[in-house]
């Protein structure tokens, strides 16, 4: 297939509920109807078929540089698109960190390169992740990366001056400071949520007031100045109130929630499995559901997968000498269908919103404002809804198996992912790198 | 028994069980060659990830007065300080031919990761593992309370009723968890006293009473009062201003040592901070099981080595 041949959609039900025919030409949506037809088109049939608009994750690592041997741009870029992902932010805690305008613009052009998603580099606030001086910021915004999201993650900017002159100063390029919120003395050392379980279980208690605290903190720190702030992976249900409360007041913060916390809970740690170790902790069952119902609320904007890939041998261990992570491109979608949609929470519109439409506008990602319309940069995954499989490692794309889901049944599959025009999986199949890496202009 | 990893896996018959017989493994200890050949060809690995003279002192007599060979491993100045991992420590020595591991770690959990993991087929035996457990000190501590209580008609017997007060740093202590959920099988009550910032979170959701006030505590008549070591290291982390505070507000001083009913057991798992959590008269007084325990421990450690590597075919012995 050549990258000017195009892609005829056939009966996708969008996410409004209507089905249509979507003809993909030059990387775009070129018409939209019934009944399309296109001479020597490739041709989808996707009759029983959600279209979705190309899931957009504000949170993955991809490790390169640095890590290789967890994952590569190129390997994270094929879970991402195994996924149904189109575009994925890539935290900045590599080797080196992504603080200055070369990183970012190498993992940006890496991600350019493979052509299986839009590789948008996160930058992070403090140089070296150190949390001491704000790194080049500016010149990271100004880069051919043109980077927008700016965060530690992994880490929290605590230094409550730093956080603020951070927030203060991203306001100068459009940027937006994505704060991990986890006060540093309230969890030195903590290995799980803070409760009777982790007493009854010789843990370090990871509380929630650690997680509360930070965010009432920058919310307030937010308003003062008046700049934007985005609270990554929040995982309590008090979190969940001092956003809400946030919100009323018109502080501008958005927030996201990490799949696995809208699904597992801490009795999972119970066997010392260190697969279920992930910071923040998996937490109470109360607050799975209060995330739950925050979601489908709006008071969480989005669903962001916190993809954290990390060598076998980090996991096969005693927990507390563990990495914290899980992957997550790969079931992301079919976590948040079992979590919210099935339960009739959300309807796959609101999905759209939390995987596609607000991550892309808090990361000032264009092309996915108006998905579907003739025009529009064809990013489009097409999931088959009513498929259910037995999770297992052979179903991951990516190059680490520390996921938490081995043996789970989970609903849903990807079954084609277009991005910009480009099929990326087709038949629920990844296609290769030359297949992919050809269409890149 | 294939492990012992949590007395919580212990139902009242199996615990009831393991004290009766290590009351015939006390009773072959007076003899003139306290020793049984029933593990002869067997091997025993002590893995002590954690500095432990005492645990593994114990477990090493255990095991050669049941005639099975016993390999040490000791985490300083071995191959673990380089850096080398549980697994491959545990296939290291599995590799040599070994039929039990008896495991002291750092981490909560690592019995059960080293049982669950299938890195190897040896039965586990949990030394201590981080803040979670020791089992084999709950077990000892349980047969020296019933000694205490029935002489020489222990064996069947319980400890329903008995009334036992856990002091000190429960927060970091895998002896007092240990405690609690045995005593509890065996149908003791259980009360805590302790700082505030030394009792768990979520403690009310556990099977116990529990309180900050130890005169109290001690004005209730309990029939045992265990005292738990005080780690210095704990005031530089805020969970107590100092150790003078700490010893008149929770150390079993010689006042209240006096105030004690003539028949309450004192007990400690040791290493004793004398003048600390409890004062020399008290640790040396009468009422004092501390050096009981010591030799129970000797005891529980066969009866739990018998256990678990009778059920199964020597894998040392070809």
């Amino acid at each position: 297939m050549s990258p000017l041949t195009s892609l005829l959609i056939r009966g996708a039900t969008l996410p409004d509920g209507t089905a249509t025919d979507l003809l993909v030409d030059h990387g775009v949506i070129a018409e939209r109807g019934s009944g399309l037809s296109q001479t020597g088109s490739t041709v989808i049939d996707a009759a029983g078929l959600q279209a979705l608009p190309g899931l957009v994750d504000l949170h993955t690592h991809l490790r390169e540089p640095g890590f290789e041997q967890s994952e590569t741009v190129l390997s994270g870029s094929r879970a991402a698109a195994a996924g149904g992902f189109t575009a994925v932010h890539a935290m900045a805690n590599t080797s080196p960190v992504a603080d200055t305008a070369g990183v970012v613009e190498q993992v940006a052009s890496l991600g350019e390169q493979h052509g299986y998603t839009t590789v948008r580099p996160v930058g992070a606030v403090t140089v070296g992740l150190a949390g001491e001086r704000l790194s080049e910021i500016g010149a990271m915004a100004q880069s051919r990366a043109a980077v927008r999201v700016f965060s530690d993650d992994g880490r929290c900017v605590s230094d409550a001056l730093l956080m603020r002159r951070a927030l203060e100063y991203v306001k100068t390029f459009g940027g937006v400071i994505a704060q991990h919120s986890q006060e540093p003395r309230l969890t030195e050392g903590a290995q799980m949520n803070e409760g009777a379980l982790s007493s009854e279980l010789g843990l370090a208690g990871w509380p929630a007031v650690a997680e509360e605290a930070i965010i009432a903190r920058d919310v307030l720190l937010a308003q003062h100045v008046g700049a934007r702030l985005h609270v990554c992976h929040l995982s309590t249900a008090g979190s969940v109130e001092v956003i809400r409360w946030a919100k009323a007041r018109g502080i501008r913060v958005t927030a996201e929630v990490a799949p696995h916390h809208l699904l597992l809970d801490e009795q999972l740690v119970a066997g010392y499995d260190a697969r279920f170790k992930v910071n923040p902790p998996l937490r109470r069952s109360e607050d799975v559901l209060a995330l739950r119902a925050a979601l489908a609320e709006g008071v969480i904007d989005i669903v962001a997968t916190d993809h954290a890939p990390h060598p076998i041998e980090t996991k096969e261990c005693a927990w507390q000498e563990a990495s914290f992570g899980m992957v997550g491109l790969e079931t992301a979608l079919s976590v948040v269908q079992a979590a919210v949609v099935d339960s009739g929470q959300m309807s796959w519109a609101d999905v759209a919103r939390v995987l596609s439409g607000k991550p892309a506008e808090i990361g000032r990602l264009s092309g996915y404002d108006a998905p579907f319309t003739v025009g529009a940069p064809a990013n489009v995954t097409l999931v088959d809804p009513g498929a259910r499989r037995v999770f297992g490692v052979e179903l991951l794309r990516g190059k680490s198996v520390n996921t938490p889901y081995l043996g789970r049944e989970l609903p849903g599959r990807v079954v084609a992912t277009v991005h910009r025009g480009v099929p990326t999986v087709l038949d629920g199949e990844l296609r290769t790198p030359e297949e992919v890496a050809n269409h890149v202009e | 028994m294939r492990h012992l990893l949590s007395v919580r896996d212990l139902d009242r018959g199996a615990a009831v069980g393991i004290l009766d017989l290590a009351e015939d493994m006390a009773d072959v200890a007076t003899r003139a060659v306290p020793r049984l050949p029933t593990l002869r060809g067997r091997t025993v690995a002590n893995l002590f990830f954690e500095d432990s003279t005492r645990t593994r002192l114990s477990f090493e007599a255990a095991a050669k007065r049941l005639s099975a060979d016993v390999i040490t491993f000791s985490a300083k100045g071995s191959s673990v300080s380089k850096g080398e991992s549980l697994k491959d420590t545990a296939q290291t020595i599995a590799a040599m031919g070994i039929d039990a591991v008896v495991l002291r770690h750092p981490a909560s959990g690592a019995a059960r990761v080293l049982a669950d993991g299938q890195w190897i087929d040896a039965a586990v035996i949990n030394a201590g593992d981080g803040m979670h457990e020791h089992p084999t000190q709950g077990l000892l501590d349980a047969f020296t309370m019933r000694k205490a209580v029935h002489g020489t008609a222990s064996r069947g017997t319980g400890l329903d009723g008995l009334r036992v007060t856990i002091v000190g740093d429960i927060l970091h202590s895998r002896v007092a968890r240990s405690n609690i959920w045995l005593l509890k099988t065996l149908g003791a009550s259980v009360h805590l006293v302790g700082p505030e910032t030394l009792l768990p979170a979520g403690v009310g959701a556990w099977p116990v009473t529990s309180g900050t006030d130890l005169d109290d505590a001690l004005a209730g008549k309990p029939d045992v009062v265990m005292m738990l070591r005080v780690q210095g290291e704990r005031m530089h982390a805020a969970y107590f201003p100092n150790e003078r505070e700490y010893s008149r507000q929770w150390g079993l001083d010689d006042a209240r040592l006096a105030r004690l009913a003539p028949d309450t057991m004192v007990m400690h798992p040791g290493p004793m901070n004398r003048g600390l959590e409890i004062s020399s008269a008290a640790a040396d007084s009468a009422r004092s099981l501390v050096l009981d325990q010591v030799a129970n421990g000797v005891s529980i450690r066969m009866a739990v080595l018998y256990l678990v590597l009778s059920g199964s075919e020597g894998r040392g012995a070809v």
